[in-house]
């Protein structure tokens, strides 16, 4: 995909530079350089910051930012859009992100490529609203109904907003389908420096075009291109059980197999492809313990591992940048010769359970709730607890 | 519009064809015809539904009321 | 003899004609008023985008309809076209949908898109019931009325929707029904090529599941009742609340200009990326 003029005037006044902002406007900036066309969006703390700073910079790129009356208009807005041929992103919170379930299902469904923010909050319900968490994480998993995948990527840091969310863009176009920025609001509310690259260095992803509208839904291919609206195709778009052409079936059985394995594959058989993480292990090699954990949660933990190898203590560190789909096989490797896996995050233990699924040793989760990050001495004390 | 289009069709001979087998049977036609010229006939189509059959084509001044109002596209009039 | 091939039939996806409506289904006649419309203002469905959400109605676009077709969730087909909209303002973006997904589980879309005015033709077809789910009561279903869902009476009063559309400021709304097919037809095309929100309540029957509710399980019983009921909103400016009580007022509600909403957008968007490059040449 290139940018066009409007983008890149816009753009140019911005690469290069370091900003010292919030995470939030991070992740705003971070989708003007992936090309944003289009943002629908409904206010919520602590997302709101990328909605306003959207609003007030979009339109100097050439693109149109609008408000709408809910987050269920908003996340069907930007699928609209994005069948214009648009790039497309939504940004939210747990009450909007719970709110939005049923179209992100319709996207995945119909395979429409576009991103969705959710700057998590402590919940369930309007819990603390100012309060960062990490409770959304198996609900981006399965929070809409029926069987699918999907990808979604947690940013540590403000810098991390702005660069996933570019990768965001790139997935959601590469496979077809709706990618989730989980940040929280820990990671959307600090203040960090950014450096903004330079346009050219940014290589942006393109969606496949498909030859006949026939195969918009299937074909040989486990992501098929899309034909865009306005091209006199007659494309047909529905969330209903299709066939390779869009047309319904919703009584055949082996049509919906056909189609929601290849939905579900196109994600978990390029799992390798798509998986991020990052790992720290100890120098000696030697370690029994390790750390796993993801987003802010990941901040405290590293620094704890720190403290504990200062002790002389061995410790390894993974953090997962991509939290779905789950890094089995990096989880796996890092674990191997683990007998204690600590898992911090931000919830009464969530991933853990992902995480159990996958090692032999040992899981510990440390929760944290409340809306207060863990601090570094309490990861520090559990880690002291089981390392020898 | 509509009355121009009346206006259209008011001269000339007109065809009446009715697709037999998109008929659902549902005598729209037969009733609001201004000038009856359908009746309900004992035929049924391959589905099951009693056809509207054409009683005297020149009674017809082509105003397609029952070519709009049928649900089923399964009238064609034609003016010659 | 070969059968006729009706003229319309190449606005159709004719493979897979004739369309599932039941017998006398009010949406066929909604389908064929459609099609009449696009003809004959010339409109390309090449250049259409035609949105649906869930239910019977949400069928007339998808699939029968041949445009590019987009066929929703439940209630939020408004929603969807507005991205598609704002993204495409050059084409004819229309919303085919009943009462249950408009007004019922998507009114808050429906409110707030005749709101900004932005430049759609929602044509909402009311058959007063949910058809497709069996027959359950609507918020379009008149009081008194026995449903699935109200199976001793619905105690409810029923949604004047197009009269709530003119409240919320949309540019065009008109109200009719399935008898009234010539202006029906007339009203689309004006309301596919006029700009800014348009609506078009659609009376309609559903002989199947709510007409024999009701007494009325023919289509044709139906269609006698709406001649018989419709009055002309310009012969209801002097009648009393009680005496329109059990008329369906037909006919243009409101027809009126105001600023549209993608248009809006789009200037609004020029402007920006205008001064952004007046500052750029000053700065040199």
């Amino acid at each position: 995909m290139a940018l066009d003029d409007n983008k890149r005037q816009y753009l140019s006044r911005l690469e290069g530079k370091t900003y010292f902002i919030l995470g939030d406007e991070a992740c705003a900036y971070g989708a003007l350089f992936a090309g944003l066309d289009f943002f629908a969006g409904y206010p919520i703390t602590p997302a709101s910051e990328i909605a306003e700073l959207i609003a007030s910079e979009l339109p100097k790129a050439g693109g149109i930012s609008i408000q709408m009356e809910d987050e269920l208009a908003s996340m069907a807005a930007i699928v609209g859009a994005s069948w214009t041929g648009a790039r497309t992103m939504t940004a939210t919170s747990g009450p909007g992100f719970s709110l939005m379930q049923e179209n992100i299902g319709y996207a995945i469904m119909t395979e429409s490529p576009c991103v969705v923010v959710d700057v998590q909050r402590s919940g369930p319900s309007t819990g603390q609203a100012t309060k960062p968490a990490q409770g959304d994480v198996l609900q981006a998993r399965w929070g809409t109904h029926g069987d699918h995948n999907i990808i979604a990527l947690a940013p540590n840091s403000v810098q991390e907003c702005f660069d996933l969310v570019l990768e965001c863009f790139d997935l959601a176009d590469i496979y077809r389908t709706p990618v989730i920025l989980l940040m929280d609001g820990e990671v959307g509310h600090i203040r960090e420096s950014v450096v903004m690259p330079q346009v050219s260095s940014i290589e942006h992803a393109s969606r496949k075009i498909a030859a006949r509208s026939a195969e918009v839904f299937g074909g040989e291919e486990l992501v098929p291109g899309m034909i865009h609206y306005g091209q006199g195709q007659n494309v047909h778009v529905t969330g209903s059980t299709h066939l390779a052409n869009g047309m319904r079936d919703v009584t055949t059985p082996h049509v919906h197999d056909v189609l929601i394995k290849r939905i579900y594959d196109k994600i978990d058989k390029n799992r390798e492809k798509i998986v991020r993480v990052e790992t720290d292990l100890d120098d000696k090699k030697k370690a029994r313990v390790g750390v796993i954990s993801y987003g802010a949660s990941a901040r405290p933990a590293r620094g704890a591992v720190r403290a504990a190898r200062a002790k002389g203590k061995s410790v390894d560190f993974l953090r997962l940048v991509t939290i779905w789909p789950f890094a089995r096989t990096q989880v796996a490797d890092f674990a191997k010769d683990l007998d204690i896996i600590l898992v911090p995050e931000m919830n009464l233990g969530q991933l853990s359970r992902e995480v159990e699924r996958f090692v032999s040793g040992e899981v510990v989760s440390v929760p944290r709730i409340g809306g207060i990050p863990h601090t570094v001495d309490e990861i520090y004390d559990a880690v002291m607890e089981v390392v020898r | 519009m509509y009355t121009g289009l009346l206006e259209r069709h008011r001269r000339g001979s007109k065809l009446i064809e009715i697709t037999e087998n998109l008929c659902k049977g549902c005598e729209i036609c037969i009733e609001f015809c201004p000038l009856k010229v359908f009746e309900k006939s004992d035929k049924l189509n391959r589905k099951g539904y009693y056809l509207p059959i054409v009683t005297d084509e020149d009674l017809c001044v082509g105003c397609r009321l029952c070519e709009l109002l049928c649900p089923e596209f399964a009238i064609v009039i034609t003016n010659e | 003899m070969s059968e006729p091939r009706h003229r319309l039939m190449g606005y159709v996806r004719e493979e897979i004609m004739p369309h599932r409506f039941c017998s006398g289904c009010g949406c066929g006649t909604v389908l064929n008023a459609f099609t009449n419309a696009v003809e004959g203002i010339d409109l390309d469905p090449g250049r259409m985008v035609c949105v649906s959400g869930i239910g019977c109605s949400s069928w007339i676009p998808s699939p029968y309809f041949k445009s590019d077709t987009l066929h929703t969730t439940h209630g939020r087909p408004i929603a969807f076209a507005t991205g598609v909209k704002m993204m495409r303002p050059d084409l004819t973006v229309v919303v085919i949908a009943g009462d249950g997904d408009v007004a019922g589980i998507g009114g808050n879309h429906l409110i707030h898109a005749a709101r900004r005015n932005i430049d759609l033709s929602v044509f909402m077809v009311n058959n007063m019931i949910y058809g497709m789910t069996g027959g359950q009561v609507a918020p379009t279903t008149p009081a008194g009325v026995k449903t699935t869902t109200t199976p001793h009476r619905n105690v409810e009063p029923p949604f004047r929707v197009a009269d709530l559309v003119v409240a919320a400021g949309a540019g065009y709304v008109a109200r009719w029904t399935t008898y009234h097919a010539f202006p029906l037809m007339e009203s689309m095309q004006n309301a596919m090529t006029r700009k800014g929100f348009s609506f078009i309540e659609i009376i309609s029957q559903c002989p199947e599941n709510y007409g024999r509710r009701i007494g009325l399980r023919r289509a044709i019983d139906f269609l006698k009742m709406f001649k018989e009921k419709a009055i002309r909103i310009e012969k209801t400016r002097d009648m009393s609340e009680e005496e329109l009580k059990d008329r369906i007022i037909i006919g243009r509600l409101c027809d009126r200009d105001r600023p549209e909403f993608a248009d809006e957008m789009h200037k609004l968007t020029a402007e920006q990326v205008a001064g952004l490059k007046a500052s750029k040449e000053a700065a040199g």
